[in-house]
Formats: C-alpha cells, sequence, structure tokens
C-alpha cells in the first residue's frame, strides 16, 4: 500500500516540476520538440533513480555513522557529477545507440537541481504515509523513480502545448518564454487538482 | 579585455540589476525563484542567502583560478561554490533556524543554482578579486530584487499582505497565487511587463 501511496503522489499530487520547482531550467530548454523531451526524460530518469541509490548508501553507511551529515551537500554533489561521468563513459561503450539518445542530455543533468533535489529528499523529509517517516531503500528507489516518471509526464505534455504554441500568434511581449511559463502556470492549476488524494 | 578596464565600479553593479538580470533577461536560478517567493521576506532573504554564496564564491575563485588547472575547473568550482553553501548552510541554522526550516530544500540546492557556476565561469575566472566581488554583488542584488518584487506581488494577490503587513483585514487572498500555479503566472506575467518596458532592443 505504502509504494502504491508514494508512487502516486510522486508522479501527480507532488509533481516535481509543477509543484516541487525541481528541474525548471531544463524543463523549459528541452521542451521545444517532443522527440528531445522525451529523451531527456528517459536520461533523467536513469540518473535520478541511479543518483538515489547511491547517495543513499553514502548517506546511510558513511555520512550518519560518522557524524559528518553537515558535508550532505558536498558529498552528494560530488557523487552526483561523478557518476554522470561514469555513466556518460559506461554507455558509450556498452550502448551507443542508447548513448546516442541520451548523449547531448547528460553533462546538463550534473546542474539539474532535480537530482540533487530527490537525493536530499529522500534523506531527509517525512513521508506522513510511511510508517516511522523515513523512507527504507526499497521505498526510496520507488520514490526515485516515480518522482522522475513525473517529471517524464509533465515534460511530455508540456511539449506537446508547446509544439502547439509554436504554430500561434503571441503579442510580441509575450514570444517564447513568458507565454511558455504562463502555459505551465495553467498546467499547475490542472494538476492542482489533484492535490488532497495523498497527504 | 579593454572595455572592461575602463568599465566603472558603478556600471558592473547595475549591469547585474537590468541589463544582465539573472532572473528575467538570462533566466538563470529558475527553481527557488518559483519556489520560494511564496512571500516577499521569503523571496528576499532567499535572494539574500545566494547574494552572499554569489559573493563569495566570486571571490575565492578569482583568486585560486590562476592556479587550477584548466581540465579539472568545473568539479573545483563546485567544491568551492559547496563548501561556502555549506558555511550558508550552517549560519543559517545557528542565526535564523525558523528562516532555514521555510527555504529547506532550496538553500542546499543553492550548489546547482546556475547563477553561480555561470558568474564563476563567465566572470570571475577572468578578473581580479575586487571586480569578481562587485560583479556577484550586482548580479546578487539583481536576482534579490527580482524574488523580491514576483514574491511581493504573490504575497499581495495570494494573501493580501504586504512583508507581513496585512491589509485587507480578515478576508482571504487568492490562495492558489501562493500555491505552484500562481508562481508560474505571475513570473510569467512579470516577464512581458519587464519585456514590455525595460528591456532595450
Amino acid at each position: 500500500m505504502e509504494y502504491f501511496l508514494i508512487i502516486i503522489s510522486a508522479i501527480f499530487v507532488n509533481n516535481i516540476v509543477l509543484a516541487q520547482f525541481l528541474g525548471i531550467c531544463p524543463f523549459l530548454g528541452v521542451s521545444n520538440k517532443l522527440s528531445t523531451a522525451t529523451g531527456m526524460s528517459m536520461a533523467v530518469c536513469f540518473v535520478i533513480t541511479l543518483a538515489t541509490l547511491v547517495t543513499y548508501l553514502i548517506n546511510k553507511y558513511l555520512l550518519v555513522p560518522f557524524e559528518i551529515t553537515y558535508l550532505q551537500t558536498i558529498a552528494f554533489i560530488l557523487v552526483i557529477a561523478a557518476l554522470v561521468q561514469m555513466v556518460e563513459i559506461v554507455l558509450k561503450k556498452v550502448s551507443p545507440s542508447l548513448y546516442q539518445a541520451l548523449g547531448i542530455f547528460l553533462p546538463l543533468i550534473t546542474t539539474n537541481c532535480a537530482v540533487l533535489g530527490v537525493a536530499i529528499n529522500v534523506v531527509t523529509k517525512e513521508f506522513s504515509f510511511v510508517p516511522g517517516g523515513m523512507l527504507n531503500l526499497g521505498q526510496a528507489l520507488v520514490y526515485a523513480f516515480a518522482t522522475s516518471l513525473g517529471y517524464g509526464l509533465a515534460m511530455v505534455i508540456f511539449a506537446g502545448i508547446r509544439e502547439h504554441l509554436a504554430l500561434n500568434e503571441v503579442p510580441k511581449a509575450f514570444k517564447g518564454v513568458p507565454i511558455a511559463i504562463i502555459s505551465v502556470g495553467i498546467l499547475a492549476l490542472a494538476f492542482m487538482g489533484f492535490s488532497g488524494m495523498v497527504k | 579585455m579593454k572595455e572592461d578596464k575602463t568599465m566603472s565600479k558603478f556600471k558592473l553593479v547595475s549591469d547585474g540589476l537590468v541589463k544582465n538580470n539573472p532572473t528575467f533577461v538570462l533566466l538563470l536560478g529558475m527553481c527557488p525563484t518559483l519556489a520560494t517567493t511564496t512571500s516577499a521576506i521569503n523571496g528576499l532573504s532567499m535572494g539574500l542567502a545566494t547574494l552572499f554564496v554569489l559573493v563569495l564564491s566570486n571571490m575565492a575563485i578569482s583568486a585560486i583560478a590562476p592556479v587550477v588547472p584548466d581540465k579539472v575547473h568545473i568539479p573545483v568550482y563546485i567544491v568551492v561554490i559547496a563548501t561556502f553553501v555549506t558555511l550558508l548552510q550552517l549560519l543559517m541554522q545557528a542565526y535564523t533556524p525558523a528562516m532555514y526550516e521555510t527555504l529547506g530544500l532550496f538553500i542546499p540546492l543553492i550548489v546547482v543554482n546556475c547563477i553561480v557556476l555561470g558568474r564563476a565561469e563567465a566572470f570571475a575566472n577572468k578578473h581580479g578579486v575586487g571586480e569578481s566581488a562587485l560583479d556577484g554583488l550586482g548580479v546578487g542584488l539583481g536576482f534579490t530584487c527580482s524574488l523580491t518584487v514576483l514574491g511581493l506581488v504573490r504575497e499581495i494577490l495570494g494573501s493580501g499582505s504586504a512583508f507581513g503587513y496585512n491589509f485587507i483585514g480578515g478576508h482571504d487572498g487568492m490562495l492558489a497565487f501562493v500555491m505552484a500555479p500562481g508562481a508560474f503566472l505571475c513570473l510569467g506575467y512579470l516577464m512581458v511587463l519587464f519585456n514590455k518596458y525595460l528591456k532595450k532592443n
């Protein structure tokens, strides 16, 4: 049951972009076309889940036992940066076709606050519907994966809207980013309808 | 870099406010901009927190830039920035615990704020310590102003108060403006106004 609640909460109720405001830069940057939006969401999904696994273990078995949790920020960002580099190198060797599809997005992900945000959330945030409040490793991974699915969902919906927006005449001052941001606002208004489903 | 030498100190600071405004022109640091501006005070605090990191990291990076090998400069800069963010986290926990709670996740996330790394790459590693400090101050003030204005607009619409001072007496504001959708809508319309009246084409 908790797993189900974690998934619904992470995808719809607390959508990472539309309710938590994480990863807005790439969200606005690469959502011009549906194809790049899907590529980016797949790359983010992959990195967020992997980064959460590693940072969760580092936090539990390194930072907490040695009482150096104040180094969390530095440790996590270094781990994420190293991880992204490694994923890039491994992917290039193992699966060139996947590398072709995700390659250009990977360097962008290091500075995507969604990755660091989820990693920090997982180890610090209390979840009311989880017994004990804190996530265990399995729940953390499900949370990370569902959160990135929510990212993909928002991204794909928004890319679809944006492809239509590009064909419409808008006033000069609204052109480009302002009209995009206002559209995200309306999309967020729609997603507000999910709030209250899960506390 | 000839024109930089003649650039006055004042211009270094004022450029960050309008011409290179990080929020409305460069579109950097969108996440904290949207997330922390539920009220004018929150926006102002987030702006000042970023200003603190920006000035110190700009100064430190301009000082160490000549000796950092080119290949590893990004990781080195990130560690420098993360150090100052950790410092800020500890200071805020000690002196303003309530504000630290309110801003929450977005304080550690200053590390991945593109404004900070952006200024390090675009300005601090090519200029002196003093100039970099002024550049950090200008961009930081620009960011602070944008966040305060956005926070103020959302606070007025959303809860009918300004800087915590309530002026509609007992009535509720439009709650949606304090919540997520209002952030996007207000920022979008403020950008439109900025484009129309302040940006020179």
